[in-house]
């Protein structure tokens, strides 16, 4: 059943991770940089319930840790949504190069 | 079954890679959203194929149904004409990927000369073969693999003792089958002595160092500032200079 491995999971999470950065980095639209935010917590979860299966200590916590982190990444996304909108109702626009100044 | 399981994660993990990948590239932004879909769902197949299986649901239904949801009416809501596409140059494009590719380069070499020496509990040497045999028997194998007394209850039972800091510890669990909880199960070849079996539906609840009672409840109150936070965020308002 080990016939994976604990390697191959951890490079899934970082490859997660660095798309999430990028996605971060070269996106224009701030509801993309929102994605890539998503995608680098996947990235971190991905590799918190690997080490809870492979790692017979940890494996509650890292469960409940990626179920805090799922919750969490919901909540974020919620008030960074929000945060979109409002921009958008204030200056008709969501690319974030025209955001210099966020004063509304 | 075993082969299955190589095979069931490469799959998936060609699904996520593709994705995400495809998430970077893309400059529209519905599609983006698309492929975080497929993203999402293939990583909640990773967590049940590491037997999280509350994760992994909890996955599907907060992420791909909540906040993707969520996700994608920010994009409905915003994307007019000029901003389906917003394109960057060729030049940040050369950039992006050096670093990406660098970056990777950097955490793929890191984690493939790490050594991780992972204590191993006493009871897997006895549990390598009856958990097995029933895990197959009951046309599940991937729920009563690692035999550590955890793995062989239901996972989400398991989570809910975590969270109020209580903690299994019956010693005759290590040796059963999945799902011992719910009935008993028929005596199969390789499942122990009835009198072990008649010893497990009794569990010795212990109390754990750790609860996590406490960080669920700040959780939930945080939950319930932001939902406050966000609606008062984004209620509607008189917009400035038309659009």
């Amino acid at each position: 059943m080990d016939a994976v491995g604990l390697t191959p999971f951890l490079l899934l999470g970082a490859l997660l991770f660095v798309c999430g950065t990028l996605c971060m980095a070269t996106k224009r639209n701030a509801i993309g940089i929102l994605m890539g935010v998503e995608l680098v917590l996947n990235g971190a979860t991905v590799n918190f319930v690997a080490f809870a299966y492979f790692n017979p200590v940890f494996e509650i916590e890292g469960q409940i840790f990626a179920l805090f982190v799922i919750v969490l990444a919901a909540a974020e996304a919620a008030v960074a949504l929000a945060i979109v909108l409002n921009f958008y109702n204030n200056h008709s626009t969501v690319d974030v190069d025209t955001a210099e100044e966020l004063k509304g | 079954m075993d082969f299955l399981y190589p095979i069931l994660f490469w799959l998936l993990a060609a699904l996520i890679g593709v994705s995400a990948v495809a998430m970077v590239v893309t400059q529209n932004i519905v599609r983006a959203a698309t492929w975080l879909l497929f993203t999402l769902a293939g990583v909640a197949g990773i967590f049940f194929l590491l037997s999280a299986d509350f994760v992994g649901a909890t996955q599907l239904l907060v992420y791909v149904g909540g906040t993707l949801v969520l996700v994608v009416f920010g994009v409905m809501l915003t994307a007019q004409g000029p901003f389906i596409n917003l394109k960057i140059a060729a030049g940040e494009w050369a950039i992006a990927a050096v670093v990406g590719i660098g970056f990777f380069s950097l955490l793929a070499f890191t984690l493939i000369n790490a050594k991780f020496d992972f204590p191993v509990p006493e009871q897997s040497q006895v549990a390598t073969t009856a958990p097995l045999a029933a895990g197959a028997a009951d046309g599940d194998p991937l729920i009563g693999d690692k035999g550590t007394g955890h793995r062989s209850l239901a996972a989400s039972v398991v989570l809910g003792e975590a969270l109020l800091g209580f903690e299994k510890t019956a010693p005759e669990a290590a040796v059963t089958g999945p799902r011992d909880v719910m009935a008993v199960p028929a005596p199969l070849p390789g499942m122990p002595p009835p009198s072990s079996r008649q010893a497990r539906l009794v569990p010795v609840l212990k109390r754990q160092k750790m609860a996590y009672l406490l960080p669920f409840e700040i959780v939930s109150v945080h939950l319930l500032v932001v939902l406050i936070g966000a609606a008062y965020l984004a209620r509607s308002k008189r917009r400035r200079g038309g659009a």
